[in-house]
Order: structure tokens, then C-alpha cells, then sequence
């Protein structure tokens, strides 16, 4: 690895600090070793429950989570670096679903408070999946799934896909329209094991995991509706805002490592008596890489900070770093593999690993003509 | 030269200052080049001997937001923001009384002596021949692409003081005085129909010996050092200001004028929205990397943010074209609003944003090499 590049969303020590035992953490637990067996294994989370113990004991799920309800609190810009080491390693963890997703949803609609069991979700316990979205392009626009008036209680109807981690969740956080109040919705505890809740687990090509989440009139108390239910904006765009910059940060460990695999690998491998590094047409489409991530690395340390401090402007820049983080992946992957020539073909070589992961974060929460519309949008155009 | 601006109080004195009611309008940046110079503001942080102020960080930070709150723009000035850097760390203390306070007082306005019809990315191949005769040296030969010559009253040259060395060390960095008997400077008209460029023709011009700087073999490490102060200038903003005032004009409302928002308040045209969209996250990506720059790894980013910054200005042009249309394509027409003509200028202007300054390929090849330890 060519570690002196040091591309790193870091920007500040404490930052550093973290970013750095992230990484060693994940070398030691060597996640790229056993993604392979994992992707294409029985277990049903896509992550060993020995690596999740691991990173429960790091404290991670906990990273966003309020100190009240055991997590540290911290701030985006943390839980950046933590993703930019993941995208490194092409971990797939249910880190995005539980820790960031679902303790999002919850904070935004105010119900820490009425969740089981609240503080099992800091400490990696228990896993929660956040049902929101119930198109294949992604649309919260078109969010169908209804909480009708039973009694006291409700009954939910709809049908979520994907899902990221449903299969091996405790328990699902259910985003809902609520009869009578087409403007709102509510966010639903759900057992996976109520009556009528159907689940079609779905692998996906980076071995992550999601679910089809069907919901057949599944009867639910009062007490299931978490903190209270809120304008359909004031829920999805906070939402939207939080997954895309996290996913950027992942994306951005995701182009690095790819980049620096690439350049390594040029260094090395000879042809017509030469290293490829010494030609001058690879030399240049390795100087443009280097250069979008560089500038990609701005803009997402930007979003982040932005989410931190509160910005007016957060929404807009988090399109902004979710489009271009999305590009940049998927670019420096798509020149990756063409540079690697046949080697990067092959099952064998990580780098395919990375092709996979750009294409699926970058779809994830909107790719990049998404978030440009997006960006439009929100600056009135 | 006062202290701090000669302000008794720093900040309120300069608030204070800049809105007097006698201060000329905020959008003159010749005339607030100047007023800023003579209280040493234009190079806040120098020493007050080399005409600067001393102000601390602290304190530049404050002027910097005052005057951008105030759209306060100065001059892009050459002989400021690369030669004095680069005279700074190389030039003797001497030299440093005799040159800087001019520059710093936009008194003396320099000029680049770098580009020979023979040297361009092979900027080491300078020709021009720089002989000692004693009490002074000879120099004869021709610059090219100097721009403003016509305006400038210096130049700085990479002259050849050696013949017979090696490519790199037979050249020096001598100062030019531009109205010394022998000099002639001819603007070039490019296709935008400007001349923001000359030559200039050196015959027999006699030039102080104590104008030379680093002594005789020494320039190149001084216009390597000058060059990334120019990447510098460039990348963060010095490129807009060359290429034309109008396209700062905020994209998304020239989009809006010219194009009108649908029902749903997007843009009418889905492709341009996209294009506009992506090119303010790109402007966008480039001012955030500039900001980064001026910390610690100001060298390692200085090829990134020319490159990006040169590739940007030329799409933003571009898209101002196909937002304009045909309104954008005259030429010494009427019939066409000031803005409409300036347009299609500064969109041809543009074009050589990634030749000026060290060429596109001439910052990838550095980015390869440098940065990313590629061989050969």
C-alpha cells in the first residue's frame, strides 16, 4: 500500500487518531480475506458475528447514538473517517442500516425514549433496519406503506425493498404514511417475527445484504409509533442527508484504496521491458484520478462538517458530495479494473471487490444524477 | 510605513477606514489596489521595510473577510503573488528594499519573461543569451506570451548566462527594467480578438549587474519555486479574473434568465440543469481544495487546483455559450447587450486556461512524478 499518498477525510488529530485504529483494526481482522466466503456463505448477515462483537467492542454502532442511550455522541466527521476505513477494506457490515440509518430516524423523530431495549442499539445487542424505501430507483417520494386506525393500535400494510440488514435484524423501524394525515409519516417499531411480516432475503453483488419486507395487515399497539410522526420532509430529507454523506465517506475509502491498489500494481508489472508506471499515457490518467479524489475529499469533508455544525446549507452540500463521491468511485473503479488488464478479471485479484462496492454505494440513497437534480432543487433551479 | 495599517485600534480602525465616504467605489480594484498599498494592506503580512504591514494571521484573516464582505477586488498582480514570494526566498536583502516595496504599493507592475518561441512546455530550453561585459550584462534575444508587457514597467527573464552548461544550469533569473534603450514589445491578437499577451524583443539591452537574482547558474530552482507560486495564483481564482469579470455572474441565474423555470420550478431543459448543476459542484469541489491548499500540502496541491481550476473555467464558458445560444454568438455586432458580446470573448479566451501557466499535461506529468512517484 502506498501509504504515503495519505489521502484521508481526517481533519483534525482526534480525527486522525480514530481513522488510524480504524484501519489497523480492520487490517488485523483482514474483513477482505473473508468477504468472499462471507458473500457466498450461509451466514445470513454478511458478517461474522465474531467481526460484530469486534466492532461493538470498538464502540462503533454506538458512534451517533445520544450518550443517554449509551453511544458517545459523536459527530459525523467521526463516523466519516470510520467509513472512509470500511470503503478501504470493503467491509460490509450492518453498520449503515443499524448505526446510522435507524439511530437517525430515531433521533430525527424524537423516540429514543420509546424503543425497547434502546440502549442494546449503541452497543451493537441488537440491530435494528430502518423500512423505508419501496422502489428499485430510488424514490422517497413514493412511500405507499399505510398505518391504518385499529382501536388503540394500528394495522401496516405495504411492501419495503430493499431493506439493507432486515433478515438479521432484532428489530425493524417502519417508515409509514398514517391514515387521515397524507402529509406525515411515522416511524413504526416492528418484531420480524409479528404476524404477517414476510421477508425474501436479498444478496447483492458486494455482499451485502438486504430484504424484501412484506407487511400484510400486521397489527401493531399504540405504543408503536416512536416519538411522533412528522411532516414527510421533515423526516426524508434529514434522512437523505445523513445517508449520502456517509455513504461518501465510504465511497471516498472506496476510490483511495482502489486508487493506491492500482498505482501499486503499475509499479510493479512489466511489459514491453518496462514498468507501466513509465508510460506517459497511464501516468496521466492516474494524475486525473489522484486529482478527483482529492477534490472529491474536500467536498465530503465539507458535508460533514456541514451536518456537524448545523450549516443552512447541509442539504445542498451533502447532494453535493454524494454526486461527485458516486462519479469519482465509479470511475477510478471502472479505470482500476481496465488498468489491472486480465489480472483485474479475475475473482482472485481484491480489485474486483472494489468495482462491486462503487456500483452499489454509488446506487445507494441516490447516485450522482440523483443528487445533481437534487442540488438543482434545493438551489432553485 | 505605519504599523498595522496605522490603525490605533486594528479592527474597528479598518472597518472604519474602508467605508469612508471619500473611498472610491468598491468595485475599482486599481485604485483600491493602490489605497490598500500605501497603508502596507496589499501585502499585509510582509515586514514593513519590504512595504507590507506585519499584520499576524489573525488579523490578515480579518482584513481578507472585510474586503470580500465588501466585494473588494484587487488587481491580480504578477510581480505580488509570484515573483515576491520567490524573491523572498531568494533574493538578497538588498534587492529585497529595492523591489518589494514597489510591488507591494502596485506601484511597479511586472512582467513574465519565461515563454521563448522555442521554449514552451520545455520551459528549460531558454535561448536568450545574457553576457557578462563587466559593469553589465548583454542581453539579446526574444520572450513570448508576456502578458501585459504593454502595461508593465518590470520584467522578470530566464536568461542564459551559460552557454556551454548543462540545459538546466547555464540559466539565471535576471530583473528587467521594461523602458531600458533596446526593448520592443508587440501585443499578439489572439481569437478572441484581444491581446492579453506580447512579445517583447531584446536587442543589446544593458542591464545592471546587481539585477540579478541568486546568482549566475542559479535560476532554475528560482523559476521552479516562481512556477508553483503561478499554480497558486491560478488555481485559486487568478484564472477567472484573467479570463473575464461576467462569468462570475452566479450560473444558476443566467440559467434561470435565459432558459425559465417549469411548473415544478426545475429548470426547462433536464440536460443543462444537470450541466449547471455539475459545474457548480465542480467550481465548488475546486474553491474547497484552494482552501485546503493553503495549509501544509500547498505544494502537493497546487497542480491539482491549476489543473481543475483551468478545466473547470473552460467548461463554465462553454455552458455559458449553449445557455446563450445564438444570443452568444456575435462579434463587434449590435443588436447584442454588453454581457451577451463579452461572452463569446471570454469563452475563446478561455482556451487558454490549460496552456498558460504550465500546460494540462505539463501538471499531469508533474502530478505523476512528484506526487505519485511514477518513474521516468
Amino acid at each position: 500500500m502506498a501509504a504515503t499518498l495519505d489521502q484521508s477525510l481526517a481533519t483534525n488529530e482526534d480525527q486522525q487518531l480514530i481513522r488510524e485504529a480504524a484501519l489497523r483494526f480492520l487490517e488485523e481482522q483482514d474483513p477482505i480475506a473473508e468477504l468472499r466466503s462471507l458473500r457466498d456463505g450461509e451466514e445470513p448477515s454478511g458478517v461474522s458475528p465474531a467481526f460484530w462483537d469486534e466492532i461493538s467492542a470498538l464502540g462503533w454502532p454506538g458512534l451517533l447514538a445520544p450518550e443517554s442511550f449509551g453511544g458517545s455522541g459523536l459527530g459525523f466527521r467521526e463516523l466519516g473517517v470510520v467509513f472512509e476505513a470500511l470503503g478501504r477494506h470493503v467491509a460490509s457490515t450492518p453498520l449503515l442500516s443499524s448505526s446510522v440509518l435507524a439511530t437517525t430516524a430515531l433521533t430525527l423523530v424524537g423516540g429514543w425514549e420509546d424503543l425497547p431495549k434502546a440502549a442494546d442499539l449503541a452497543t451493537g445487542a441488537s440491530r435494528v433496519a430502518l423500512a423505508l424505501e419501496e422502489t428499485n430507483r430510488f424514490d422517497l417520494d413514493r412511500i405507499e406503506t399505510l398505518a391504518t386506525r385499529d382501536g388503540e393500535g394500528y394495522r401496516l400494510s405495504g411492501r419495503k425493498r430493499p431493506v439493507l440488514d432486515a433478515a438479521t435484524a432484532d428489530v425493524l423501524l417502519v417508515v409509514a404514511r398514517i391514515e387521515g394525515d397524507e402529509d406525515s409519516l411515522g416511524l413504526f417499531c416492528v418484531s420480524p417475527n409479528a404476524e404477517g411480516v414476510g421477508m425474501t432475503p436479498l444478496r447483492w453483488i458486494d455482499g451485502r445484504r438486504a430484504a424484501e419486507l412484506r407487511l400484510e395487515d400486521v397489527a401493531i399497539g399504540a405504543d408503536a409509533l416512536l416519538g411522533s410522526r412528522l411532516p414527510r420532509r421533515e423526516l426524508v430529507e434529514p434522512l437523505l442527508d445523513r445517508a449520502a454523506a456517509t455513504l461518501a465517506a465510504e465511497l471516498v475509502g472506496v476510490s483511495a484504496e482502489a486508487f493506491e491498489m492500482t498505482l501499486e500494481f503499475l509499479k510493479t508489472r512489466e511489459q514491453f521491458e518496462q514498468k507501466l508506471a513509465e508510460f506517459q499515457a497511464l501516468q496521466h490518467r492516474c494524475a486525473r484520478m489522484f486529482s478527483d479524489i482529492e477534490r472529491t475529499i474536500s467536498i465530503v469533508q465539507e458535508a460533514l462538517r456541514a451536518l456537524d455544525e448545523g450549516d443552512a446549507d447541509r442539504s445542498i452540500l451533502a447532494s453535493a458530495a454524494k454526486a461527485m463521491a458516486s462519479e469519482t468511485a465509479r470511475h477510478v473503479t471502472e479505470e482500476a479494473l481496465q488498468l489491472f488488464g486480465g489480472l483485474g478479471m479475475t475473482e482472485e485479484q481484491d480489485i474486483g471487490l472494489y468495482f462491486k462496492r462503487a456500483r452499489t454505494s454509488s446506487l445507494l440513497f441516490g447516485d450522482a444524477p440523483y443528487h445533481y437534480r437534487r442540488y438543482a432543487r434545493l438551489n432553485g433551479f | 510605513m505605519p504599523i498595522q495599517g496605522g490603525f490605533s485600534d486594528f479592527e474597528s480602525g479598518l472597518v472604519q477606514w474602508l467605508d469612508e465616504p471619500a473611498a472610491p467605489d468598491f468595485s475599482k480594484s486599481v485604485e483600491w489596489s493602490r489605497r490598500l498599498g500605501e497603508r502596507g494592506l496589499l501585502a499585509p503580512h510582509w515586514a514593513v521595510e519590504h512595504g507590507g504591514a506585519e499584520l499576524d494571521k489573525e488579523q490578515v484573516r480579518f482584513l481578507e473577510s472585510e474586503l470580500r464582505a465588501r466585494g473588494i477586488r484587487r488587481t491580480v498582480s504578477g510581480g505580488l503573488e509570484m515573483l515576491a514570494p520567490a524573491l523572498l526566498e531568494y533574493a538578497s536583502a538588498e534587492q529585497l528594499t529595492r523591489f518589494l516595496p514597489p510591488i507591494a504599493r502596485a506601484e511597479s507592475m511586472w512582467a513574465q519573461g519565461y515563454s521563448e518561441p522555442q521554449a514552451g512546455s520545455d520551459l528549460a530550453n531558454v535561448q536568450m543569451r545574457c553576457e557578462d561585459q563587466g559593469d553589465y550584462y548583454l542581453v539579446n534575444g526574444q520572450k513570448i506570451w508576456t502578458s501585459g508587457a504593454d502595461d508593465s514597467d518590470w520584467i522578470f527573464c530566464l536568461v542564459r548566462t551559460d552557454p556551454n552548461a548543462s540545459k538546466h544550469d547555464g540559466i539565471s533569473f535576471l530583473l528587467v527594467d521594461l523602458s531600458t534603450p533596446g526593448i520592443a514589445v508587440s501585443p499578439i491578437v489572439l481569437i478572441s480578438g484581444r491581446s492579453p499577451f506580447c512579445e517583447v524583443f531584446f536587442s543589446d539591452v544593458k542591464v545592471p549587474k546587481e539585477n540579478l537574482i541568486g546568482g549566475e547558474g542559479r535560476g532554475w530552482p528560482i523559476a521552479k519555486r516562481l512556477l508553483q507560486f503561478e499554480r497558486n495564483m491560478l488555481g485559486s481564482g487568478g484564472l477567472s479574473a484573467l479570463t473575464g469579470r461576467a462569468g462570475r455572474k452566479s450560473l444558476s441565474e443566467v440559467a434561470i434568465e435565459q432558459i425559465g423555470l417549469g411548473d415544478d420550478g426545475s429548470l426547462r431543459d433536464d440536460a443543462l440543469r444537470e450541466r449547471v448543476a455539475r459545474q457548480m459542484v465542480d467550481e465548488r469541489a475546486n474553491r474547497l481544495t484552494g482552501g485546503r491548499a493553503r495549509g501544509s500540502d500547498a505544494a502537493r496541491v497546487s497542480s491539482i487546483l491549476k489543473l481543475a481550476s483551468s478545466e473547470a473555467s473552460q467548461r463554465r464558458y462553454s455552458l455559458l455559450m449553449d445557455l446563450l445560444g445564438t444570443d452568444g454568438l456575435g462579434w463587434n455586432s449590435e443588436g447584442h447587450s454588453e454581457y451577451e458580446a463579452s461572452i463569446p470573448r471570454q469563452w475563446l479566451r478561455s482556451r487558454a486556461n490549460t496552456i498558460e501557466g504550465g500546460t494540462s499535461e505539463v501538471q499531469l506529468n508533474i502530478i505523476a512524478k512528484r506526487v505519485l512517484g511514477m518513474p521516468g
